[in-house]
């Protein structure tokens, strides 16, 4: 974000990163199978650049492992987001953003709910249920434009 | 009668020559042959025509009523000119200025060339006084240098340039009209080439004090619109002109004079706002560039519109880069501004200046959980690192605010931001200390430190280190760790040693250890060892019978970490004499088997030995410790273990192990290779006499038998051959110039023992030490006669089916390596045995791995560290001279031999430098492809390993090859080993930053094949899966 442009936040809180994920013996161990878990569906989305500050979703706490649910046996995924504030006009690019993360990233059996945590936003039923609509997500990453904006929040930290 | 015919015959001559000179000229000029003026001008510079007779010759074509014709004689003339203008005289010189200032005004046609000529004209250093100005004037009058082509504008400024060198004081008499012509011809100029040479002239201008008068604006506003430069050359340029080069040579100008300010200043300002990053970071540099010319006179009106695009850029990029160059300039500003004298009357925009930058950062760090609580700091960092003055004033507003909020505040992840900050302000700065002005902390150092000791006494683990870390700035600058404190901290430390179970606290404890031991030895000395001592010599806690586990565990959790903080400390000599006994009192204990110590940590012992003789270096006095202290114990203990080990009934020492050896060897190697040349003889004559005569005189305790006899091999004990090792270390490290004494009854006795022992252990390293000795062996008859013998004695064993074939085999493959790191003519014969070793049914594989033993370093013997003869670049050597031999076998192997082939050729490749890889890749590449679909993992790794730093900077031989290599590596994915899973992914990964071109056409088919890793069942191997497939979708897509 550049020139005079002024943010609609520009003073967020900043919360601690969690360190990488401890190896452990069984995650070396050829034969041993590693469910999907909570864990590794936030490590998938906390990595995620902010569109706004130069910040991880994990750091500004707009992702947190708590709210993440997945049950690898049913193949379920459900993930809720909290916008910094609540009038935050990001917040359906957040969800877009997620979204198309665990798209591009979890097996395809997977059915992939994103959604905001509830009562932390104003629009909150709009922007789940674009969030919902298969059709207009596809719909929203043949947009060019969105879509460059949507790549450079996954992309590993431009510049 | 003679003199008539002499004077006849240079008449004829000069008839000829000057026929042969209207010859020429007529060939250039109408004749249209370029190749006549080199002619010309060889004849007038080895004086068979004048320029006058030239010009005479010219006389038509140069007066023709034809521009072409004119334009060619004009051409002519200039081109010899150019070569020639060193051997002309003041008259001439002036003569031909006068004609070519006539001929500007001529046909466009003849322009070029006059340019050219005058150019030349203006490298005279006869030139006479009054022609510069002369040039100049008509040069401005009647050449309008922008409607010019390119080549003639560079000429117009090539001669402004010659001009300026040589007859600086005639156009400064022009006054400013000089700098109004310059302005005049540049104005509009488009070329980056000529760009830099105006930008060359106008530079000059500044620095050589020309006269700008009026003209100041103007000349400013004909640079300045070409900052911020944004130029990308194109593709394949061959005059290499890059952005960088342009920028600095602009910059150079805009801030070489404070003249610009006025203007420059709200430049920056302006393009501050741009969108563009690379602009952004332009405009701070050379905002911070101005910073060693301007003073408060320049700056002081325009402090408040600079800071508030600074304090923007930092607070609100996202970008490193622009932070940095944002944060540079603003300490620029403030040094400029502390350097500047006050006059009585004004107000000191410092403190004006630094004012505004504490009232816009200072209430963010009283919100230490936001985000902009960095940004400010680092701005005041930068501010008060600027100036002893400005330190003074940003430390007195910030310091007791941050120190009552520490105190104050509840919340740990709030008083570590607020304790990182504070660690930012008390880095060590350059400036204060070295006037001899008090460290402007000294007034904070009480609350600094009980605000560390109260973080150190915290339970979290952020704030305990960055507690460490702080407490490491303040030790290191003067004054402000005072004994007392020091004492208390180091209680501290000690504390935290004993205490601390959080791997990463324990690093950064032992960090700090380290870094405030080498300035406080006395202090750890006396606090911190005894206290460690006590702790990993007291018996733990016993309930009932036995210590319970988790007890015992925690036990040994102490001593290891205790073990190592000795290690930290121990980087002077007065705490090495404090810290090596307590380590030797553990080897001993666990030698008798008191105190429970384990092998794991007798050898953690080993290692923190081997790091204190390595952080020592060439210390002499620590050097003597280890020599009459350390080595012989650890030898009387490793042999007496070895004896003991004889007698089955004894007691059972943890000096016996190999791991525990292995971990003595280094040690040892490392005091050797470090000792200095008179004990370093001493230690090698004991070791030799040790281990052939049995002579242990030197050893600690004397409880040896008389007859050792360490080199003999016993068929059923392996414990007193293994002892070799030892030897190795010690004779094999010590430097080249400390010859071994009786090195021949030694090699003898070490050939014998490698061949005829059983036991693999003490054969390999009876091998080490007779490759480690032989490598170093001066040339000569000696050595010659030595390898002829060991050799014939290897190559019966190898090729007949003996049962100590393997024993002949590694003793092969060790000399093979002693001989080819010094470039030893036998070492082909040895490394041909080797090769033809890959085909063979029982050690085919074993001596596949011995290429990776050859080519890469190994940690004990042969390598530098131990002085060995090591010549450079032998790796590129054995694979230059080899590579086509083993490609050659290859081809002709069976099949089924073939594996041993490839693992040998993908160890070869795997350990050259990236640089040869590159060069050797493409005649390899169809191997390595081979390689990638060969069954064994092993090579299958290898491989992967060896291509995937060549994919991230591909060679154009990979291109044609891609769709072999993606089909392989896709095949790879499904490989039963989840290590080569993951390789191939980070493969198929690295080819993803190809030039999109290459890879666009399998994008499809690769993020489609990549949608079965995400779903495998190691995470590990999803891990990668998820990154390679991320980067494949971003490519060719916007915003990638």
């Amino acid at each position: 974000m550049s020139g005079g442009t002024r943010l609609e936040n520009a003073n967020p809180l900043v919360f601690q990163r969690s360190g990488e994920r401890l190896l452990t013996a069984t995650d070396e161990d050829e034969n041993v199978a590693d469910p999907i878990d909570d864990r590794e569906i936030f490590d998938l989305i906390r990595s995620i650049n902010d569109p706004e500050h130069p910040l991880s979703l994990e750091e500004l706490n707009v992702v947190e492992q708590l709210r993440v649910n997945v049950n690898d046996q049913d193949s379920t995924v459900a993930v809720e987001f909290t916008p910094t504030i609540p009038h935050c006009s990001m917040a359906t690019l957040i969800g877009l953003s997620i979204k198309v993360k665990l798209l591009r990233s979890l097996p395809g059996r997977f059915k992939i709910d994103v959604h905001i945590t509830p009562g932390t936003h104003a629009s909150e039923d709009a922007v789940n249920k674009q969030l919902a609509d298969k059709e207009r997500v596809a719909a929203a990453l043949e947009n060019s434009q969105l879509l460059e904006v949507v790549n450079q929040c996954l992309s590993s930290r431009a510049m | 009668m003679r003199v008539r015919v002499k004077v006849g015959v240079a008449l004829q001559a000069m008839a000829a020559d000057s026929a042969l000179l209207l010859g020429l000229v007529e060939e250039f000029v109408t004749g249209q042959q370029d190749s006549k003026a080199e002619e010309t001008a060889t004849g007038v510079k080895n004086g068979q025509f004048t320029i006058l007779q030239l010009v005479e010759a010219l006389g038509l074509s140069l007066t023709s009523s034809e521009p072409q014709t004119r334009g060619r004689g004009v051409q002519l003339l200039s081109q010899v000119l150019q070569q020639c203008y060193g051997n002309l005289q003041e008259s001439e010189v002036e003569v031909l200025v006068t004609f070519y200032e006539n001929r500007l005004k001529d046909h466009y046609v003849i322009m070029p060339h006059v340019l050219e000529g005058l150019k030349a004209l203006t490298k005279c250093l006869v030139l006479p006084p009054g022609s510069a100005v002369s040039i100049l004037k008509s040069v401005f009058q009647d050449a309008h240098v922008q409607s010019l082509m390119l080549a003639q504008r560079s000429c117009v400024y090539c001669i402004l340039i010659n001009l300026m060198d040589s007859r600086e004081e005639e156009l400064k008499g022009l006054g400013s009209d000089f700098v109004f012509g310059f302005v005049q011809s540049m104005d509009g100029e488009r070329d980056p080439r000529n760009l830099l040479l105006a930008f060359q002239i106008a530079r000059k201008i500044i620095t050589q004090g020309y006269e700008m008068g009026k003209f100041t604006e103007e000349f400013f506003e004909v640079t300045s619109c070409y900052f911020p430069i944004d130029f990308t050359p194109p593709p394949n340029d061959p005059h290499g002109i890059t952005q960088e080069e342009l920028i600095l040579s602009l910059r150079a100008v805009l801030t070489g004079s404070q003249r610009f300010a006025e203007y420059l200043l709200p430049l920056i300002v302006e393009k501050l706002d741009s969108d563009v990053q690379s602009a952004k970071v332009d405009s701070l540099q050379t905002l911070a560039a101005c910073g060693s010319l301007y003073g408060h006179k320049e700056l002081s009106e325009f402090l408040p519109g600079l800071w508030s695009s600074l304090r923007r850029e930092v607070f609100q990029t996202a970008s490193e880069k622009v932070e940095t160059a944002g944060l540079s300039a603003v300490s620029a500003l403030v040094a400029s501004l502390s350097r500047s004298v006050l006059s009585s009357d004004s107000e000191d925009v410092l403190h004006v200046f630094l004012d505004l930058i504490l009232k816009d950062c200072l209430h963010h760090l009283a919100e230490p959980d936001l985000k902009l609580v960095w940004p400010s700091a680092k701005i005041l960092q930068a501010a008060s690192n600027a100036s002893y003055r400005a330190s003074l004033k940003v430390m007195s507003a910030v310091m007791p605010s941050l120190l009552e909020q520490y105190n104050t505040q509840t919340q740990c992840s709030q008083r570590r931001t607020l304790l990182e900050v504070l660690q930012g302000f008390v880095q060590p700065s350059l400036h204060g200390t070295e006037h001899g002005e008090d460290n402007v902390l000294v007034e904070f150092q009480k609350p600094l430190c009980s605000a560390v000791f109260s973080a150190l006494a915290e339970s979290s683990a952020g704030l305990q280190i960055t507690a460490t870390r702080l407490l490491t700035s303040l030790g290191k600058q003067s004054g402000l760790l005072p004994l007392s404190d020091l004492e208390l901290s180091v209680h501290h430390l000690t504390r935290l040693v004993l205490e601390e179970q959080d791997a990463q606290v324990s690093l950064a404890v032992m960090e700090c250890c380290g870094a405030l031991a080498y300035i406080y030895p006395e202090a750890f000395a006396m606090r911190m060892v005894p206290r460690l001592k006590e702790a990993i010599f007291s018996e733990p806690m016993v309930e009932g019978d036995r210590p319970c586990p988790s007890d015992s565990n925690s036990q040994q959790a102490v001593r290891r970490r205790c073990v190592t903080a000795l290690a930290s400390v121990s980087s002077q000599p007065s705490l090495v004499q404090e810290s090596v006994p307590v380590l030797l009192q553990i080897l001993t204990s666990a030698h008798t088997g008191r105190d429970s110590f384990s092998s794991d940590e007798v050898t953690s012992v080993c290692h923190s030995l081997q790091r204190i003789a390595e952080q020592a270096g060439q210390d002499p006095e620590v050097g003597q410790i280890f020599h009459d202290i350390v080595i012989p114990r650890l030898l009387g203990l490793a042999i007496q273990a070895a004896l003991q080990g004889e007698d089955s009934s004894g007691r059972n020492s943890l000096l016996k192990d190999e791991a525990v050896l292995s971990a003595i060897v280094p040690v040892l190697s490392a005091v050797c290779a470090r000792l200095h040349s008179e004990l370093a003889s001493l230690m090698a004559s004991r070791a030799v006499r040790l281990f052939l005569d049995g002579d242990v005189s030197f050893l600690p305790e004397n409880a040896f038998p008389s007859n050792l006899q360490l080199l003999k091999a016993h068929p059923d004990s392996c414990y007193q051959t293994r002892t070799v090792c030892l030897l190795m270390a010690c004779v094999c490290s010590l430097p080249r110039s400390v010859e071994i004494p009786e090195v021949d009854r030694l090699l003898v006795e070490l050939e014998e023992l490698s061949f005829t022992c059983l036991h693999p252990f003490s054969y390999t390293s009876a091998a080490k030490c007779f490759a480690g000795l032989i490598n170093k062996r001066p040339e000569g008859t000696a050595l010659d006669a030595m390898l002829e013998s060991t050799t014939k004695r290897l190559t019966a064993e190898v090729e007949n089916q003996s049962p100590m074939r393997m024993q002949a085999f590694t003793l092969l493959l060790w000399v093979a390596k002693a001989l080819l790191l010094r470039y030893h003519p036998l070492s082909t014969s040895l490394t041909d045995k080797l090769f033809s070793l890959l085909g063979d049914s029982e050690l085919a594989s074993h001596a596949a791995d011995g290429f990776y033993l050859l080519m890469s370093d190994s940690p004990d013997v042969l390598n530098r560290g131990c002085h060995a003869n090591v010549r450079i670049m032998y790796r590129q050597r054995f694979f230059a001279e080899n590579s086509a031999k083993l490609v050659q076998s290859f081809n002709s192997a069976v099949p089924e031999r073939k594996a041993a082939y490839l693992k040998a050729l993908s160890h070869m490749v795997n350990n050259l430098p990236k640089q040869v890889q590159l060069t050797e890749l493409p005649a390899l590449l169809p191997l390595l492809l081979e390689a990638l679909s060969c069954p064994d993992q092993g090579v299958q790794l290898s491989t992967l390993s060896c291509l995937q730093p060549v994919l991230l900077d591909p060679p154009a031989a990979l291109t044609t090859q891609l769709d072999g290599l993606v089909a392989r590596l896709l095949a790879l994915n499904s490989s039963p080993s989840m290590k080569v899973r993951i390789a191939s992914l980070r493969c198929i990964l690295a080819l993803s930053h190809l030039p999109d071109h290459l890879v666009l056409p399998f994008r499809a088919k690769i993020l489609q094949a990549l949608a079965v890793p995400l779903d495998d069942k190691k995470r590990l191997v999803r891990k990668e899966a998820v990154l390679a497939r991320g980067e494949w979708f971003l490519l060719g897509n916007p915003g990638r």
